[in-house]
C-alpha cells in the first residue's frame, strides 16, 4: 500500500524501534478506504499490516488479545460508519467489544491508546492516511508493547 | 487378579477440594481399591518423596497431579511424577488453567510477599523477616522452594496425557476417568487419544434445564448476582446476571446455574475455542440491547454502557488467567501525559 518509510517517526527513531501495527479492516467501507489511499499514493508510515475481514464484528476479541500476545505493538480495527455497516449492526457489536476490550487491556497493564477503533468508509482514503499516522505516533510514544519491551 | 497397579496423587498450589472430591466418588473407591495401591498421596497417607524417587521410571500407573505451579517444589514433584508414571493426568482447573491460584498473575512475587509478610492487618513483622530459599543455622542449611513470579499450568512444566477440568472435577467425571482406567488395566480396553479433556465437548447452556430466549436474545442492563433474584426458571444470562455458560465446556451437569448461581467458568474452555475470556467477552458486547438511537450514541455512552461489567479480567478469566493469551499482567514503559 504505502511504500516511502517518510519521516514520520519521530520519538522511536532514536531507539530504532519499528512498531508492528495491525489493522483489521472490513471488507466493504474501510479496507476500501486503506486502498484509495494507496492509489491516490497518499504517503503515511509503512509499520502497519492490513488484514482484511468482512466485518469489523468478525474480528473476534480473541484474533485482538492474541496479537498483542504475538508482539503487535498496536492494533486498530476499522469499520464502516454508524448505520452504515454492510451487515446492518456489526459496527455496533464492534464497538461494544473495542470499549469491553479496552477495560480488559487496562486491566492487563496496557495504554488503552494501543488499541484503537476508528469509522472509515470507502471514500475516506484520507482519513485512513490520517488515522494511520496518527496512531503509529501513538504507539511511537507509547513504545514497544510491555508484553516484548516491558518488565 | 496379578499384581495391583500404582497410583498417586499430590497437590500443587491447590486448595485440597480435588484431594477430597477424589473420596466424593463414594462406593466407587472400592473398584479402585482392588485394582490399585496408592503409592503416594500427601493428603491422605505418609509418604516420602524419597520413597517415589527410588522407584523405577514408568511403575506409577496413573498420576493425578491437582493445583498450579507456584513454586519449584511444585515443579519438582510434577517433573518427578511424570517420570515415574504411565498416564499423567491434570486433575483439576488449578492443574489445567491456573484455576484461582491462577489470579495470581495479576500480581508479582515482590506484591505477594510484601502483602503477606508485610502489609496485612494481622501481619507483625517489625524485622521484617522474609522467607528466604536458603537459609544458613548452625545446624547446617534450612531449604525452602523458590516462589515464582508466574503461576503456571501443568502442562508448561511437564507433558500431560489427559485433562480434568472442573473445581472439582464431579464425581461422574472422576467415576468416567476410573472406569477407563480400570477397563484399560483389567481388559485391556484402549485408553482415549492423548490430550482428551475427560469432559464433554458441548457448551454447559447445552447441560442446563433453564428456559433461553431461543430469537433475539437481548438484555438491557448487566445486573451482579447478588443485585436481583432471578427467576428459577429462566436463563440467567437473560435475566442480565453474567453467566459464563456459554463460553464455558459442558460436563459438571450445570450444577452452578441449576442452583441459581451463575457459571464462573472453572470447566474452561469449549472444545471450539483457545480463549474463554475473549469468548464470553464477545457474547456478553453483543448481548446488550440495540435501539435505533444507536448510530447516534457517543464513544462515552457505549464506554458507560460496557462499564456495567465490572472487573472484566476477574469476571471472564475468573479460573484460566495463566492459560489465556495475556497471561499475567505487565506494565508500560513510557506511561503517557
Amino acid at each position: 500500500m504505502s511504500s516511502d518509510a517518510h519521516n514520520h517517526q519521530k520519538a522511536g527513531a532514536d531507539h530504532g524501534f519499528e512498531p508492528k501495527i495491525i489493522v483489521f479492516c472490513c471488507n466493504w467501507c474501510s479496507y476500501a478506504g486503506a486502498d484509495l489511499a494507496g492509489v491516490s499514493r497518499l504517503q503515511m508510515p509503512p509499520h502497519f499490516r492490513v488484514i482484511r475481514v468482512m466485518c469489523s464484528a468478525r474480528v473476534d476479541p480473541e484474533f485482538v488479545l492474541r496479537a498483542f500476545e504475538r508482539g503487535a505493538d498496536g492494533i486498530l480495527v476499522a469499520g464502516c460508519h454508524p448505520a452504515d455497516c454492510h451487515y446492518i449492526g456489526g459496527n455496533y457489536r464492534t464497538r461494544r467489544r473495542i470499549a469491553l476490550l479496552k477495560m480488559l487491556i487496562q486491566q492487563f497493564g496496557y495504554d488503552t491508546d494501543r488499541l484503537q477503533l476508528e469509522w472509515i468508509s470507502a471514500g475516506e482514503g484520507e482519513k485512513f492516511q490520517k488515522t494511520m499516522t496518527e496512531f503509529t505516533n501513538t504507539i511511537n510514544e507509547l513504545g514497544p508493547s510491555p508484553i516484548r519491551g516491558g518488565e | 487378579m496379578a499384581e495391583k497397579i500404582k497410583i498417586a496423587q499430590y497437590w500443587g498450589a491447590g486448595c485440597g477440594g480435588c484431594d477430597v472430591a477424589l473420596l466424593d466418588i463414594d462406593a466407587k473407591i472400592l473398584d479402585i481399591h482392588a485394582i490399585a495401591e496408592v503409592v503416594f498421596w500427601p493428603i491422605g497417607f505418609d509418604g516420602k518423596l524419597e520413597d517415589i524417587e527410588k522407584m523405577p521410571d514408568k511403575s506409577i500407573t496413573v498420576s493425578f497431579y491437582n493445583g498450579a505451579i507456584r513454586n519449584s517444589e511444585n515443579e519438582h514433584v510434577a517433573k518427578l511424577l511424570r517420570a515415574k508414571s504411565v498416564i499423567m493426568i491434570s486433575f483439576g482447573s488449578c492443574a489445567c488453567f491456573g484455576g484461582t491460584p491462577g489470579l495470581g498473575n495479576v500480581t508479582n512475587r515482590e506484591e505477594v510477599f510484601d502483602t503477606v509478610y508485610k502489609k496485612t492487618q494481622s501481619t507483625d513483622n517489625p524485622k521484617g523477616v522474609y522467607p528466604q530459599e536458603i537459609t544458613k543455622v548452625p545446624e547446617g542449611e534450612l531449604e525452602l522452594p523458590k516462589f515464582y513470579n508466574d503461576v503456571k499450568t501443568l502442562d508448561e512444566v511437564i507433558d500431560v496425557d489427559y485433562f480434568m477440568p472442573g473445581c472439582p472435577p464431579t464425581v461422574n467425571l472422576i467415576a468416567l476417568a476410573v472406569d477407563a482406567v480400570v477397563q484399560h488395566v483389567t481388559k485391556g480396553a484402549p485408553l482415549p487419544p492423548k490430550g482428551t479433556v475427560i469432559a464433554s465437548d458441548k457448551t454447559l447452556c447445552d447441560e442446563c434445564k433453564k428456559e433461553r430466549v431461543e430469537k433475539n436474545r437481548r438484555i438491557d442492563k448487566i445486573y451482579q448476582a447478588y443485585e436481583i433474584k432471578p427467576d428459577p426458571k429462566k436463563c440467567l444470562l437473560d435475566q442480565g446476571i453474567i453467566c459464563i455458560g456459554p463460553a464455558t465446556r459442558a460436563g459438571c451437569g450445570a450444577m452452578c446455574p441449576n442452583a441459581n448461581m451463575p457459571c464462573r467458568g472453572c470447566m474452561g474452555p469449549t472444545k471450539a475455542v483457545i480463549d474463554q475470556g475473549a469468548s464470553m467477552l464477545s457474547a456478553v458486547s453483543s448481548l446488550l440491547n440495540i435501539t435505533d438511537s444507536e448510530s447516534t450514541l457517543s464513544e462515552e455512552q457505549i464506554m458507560e454502557m460496557m462499564m456495567q461489567v465490572k472487573d472484566p479480567l476477574g469476571t471472564f478469566y475468573a479460573f484460566t488467567l495463566p492459560k489465556s493469551p495475556l497471561r499475567r499482567i505487565v506494565k508500560e514503559r513510557n506511561k503517557k501525559g
